[in-house]
C-alpha cells in the first residue's frame, strides 16, 4: 500500500470515529445573548474607577472644608 | 450610506443586521471546527463581540463575510487551545450506532483519542480538510494562512495521528 492509500484508508478511519458534523442549523436567534454581551460590557465600570470614586468621596467626608475650593475650581 | 459603512461607524443598527444576516453561516462554520452545538452557540456571541469592538478596522469596501469567518476561525481555534482534550472527549456528534462493522470501536475510540490529542492548530486544519471535506482555499483563507501551508499542516497532522495511533496499538498489545 503506498502512502496515498495509507492515508485515505486513514482519512476514512477518521471519519468513521469522528464523522462530519450533519446538523449544522442553528437552533435558536443568538441576538439576546449578544444584546446581554454588549450591556455587561457597556455598564462595566473599571475598578480603577471605582478606587478613585471612593477615595474623592472619602476625601470629602473627610474634608469638607476641601468642598468650596473644589466647586470653585470645577 | 450602505450597512457596511454604516457599520463600520458605530451604527447600532448596522451591526443587529449584521448579526442576523451571518449568525447562521457564523455557527455553522464554528460548529464544524469545535463539534459543540453549545460552544459553538457560546463561540458565535464571541466572534461577533470581536468583530464589534474591531468595527473602526473594518474596511467597508472589503468582505464582511469572509472578515467573520476569520475571526470566527481564531475564536474557534482559542476554544481548542482552551478545551483540554480529556474534557473534550464528550462529542456532540457521536458516531452512528454500529458504525462500520469493519472497524471496531476500540479503534474508533483509539483514532478519536489520537486525534483530540493534536496540536489545536493542526486539528483545525484536519478537522476542516480530511473529516468535513472543505476546499483548502477556504481553509486557508478563514485560518489566514496559505494553501501551501494547509496541505503542509493536514501532512504534519496525519504523521502525528499515525505516530500516536501506533503508540496507541502498541500500549494496548504490552496490556
Amino acid at each position: 500500500m503506498n502512502n496515498h492509500e495509507k492515508d485515505k484508508e486513514l482519512q476514512a478511519l477518521l471519519k468513521q470515529a469522528l464523522p462530519p458534523v450533519q446538523n449544522t442549523e442553528l437552533q435558536r436567534d443568538l441576538w439576546p445573548q449578544m444584546l446581554r454581551r454588549l450591556d455587561e460590557h457597556q455598564l462595566h465600570v473599571p475598578w480603577f474607577d471605582w478606587v478613585l470614586a471612593a477615595v474623592s468621596a472619602a476625601a470629602l467626608i473627610f474634608f469638607p472644608g476641601a468642598i468650596p475650593a473644589l466647586l470653585y475650581h470645577l | 450610506m450602505e450597512l457596511l459603512e454604516r457599520f463600520a461607524a458605530g451604527d447600532p443598527d448596522a451591526f443587529e443586521a449584521l448579526f442576523r444576516q451571518h449568525q447562521r453561516e457564523v455557527y455553522a462554520w464554528i460548529v464544524r471546527i469545535v463539534r459543540d452545538s453549545g460552544a459553538a452557540e457560546d463561540l458565535t456571541v464571541e466572534t461577533f463581540w470581536r468583530i464589534y469592538r474591531a468595527r473602526d478596522r473594518f474596511d467597508a469596501t472589503g468582505n464582511f463575510r469572509a472578515w467573520a469567518r476569520r475571526i470566527a476561525t481564531n475564536a474557534a481555534l482559542d476554544h481548542l487551545k482552551r478545551v483540554r482534550p480529556e474534557t473534550e472527549l464528550v462529542d456532540d456528534f457521536p458516531s452512528p450506532p454500529g458504525g462500520d462493522p469493519a472497524i471496531g470501536s476500540e479503534l474508533r475510540r483509539h483514532i478519536k483519542q489520537a486525534f483530540l490529542e493534536l496540536p489545536a492548530k493542526y486539528r483545525l486544519v484536519a478537522t476542516l480538510a480530511l473529516i468535513e471535506e472543505q476546499p483548502y482555499n477556504a481553509i486557508a483563507e478563514a485560518a489566514g494562512i496559505s494553501v501551501g501551508l494547509v496541505k503542509v499542516r493536514i501532512f504534519r497532522a496525519v504523521r502525528m495521528l499515525r505516530k500516536k495511533l501506533n503508540f496507541l496499538r502498541a500500549e494496548v498489545k504490552a496490556n
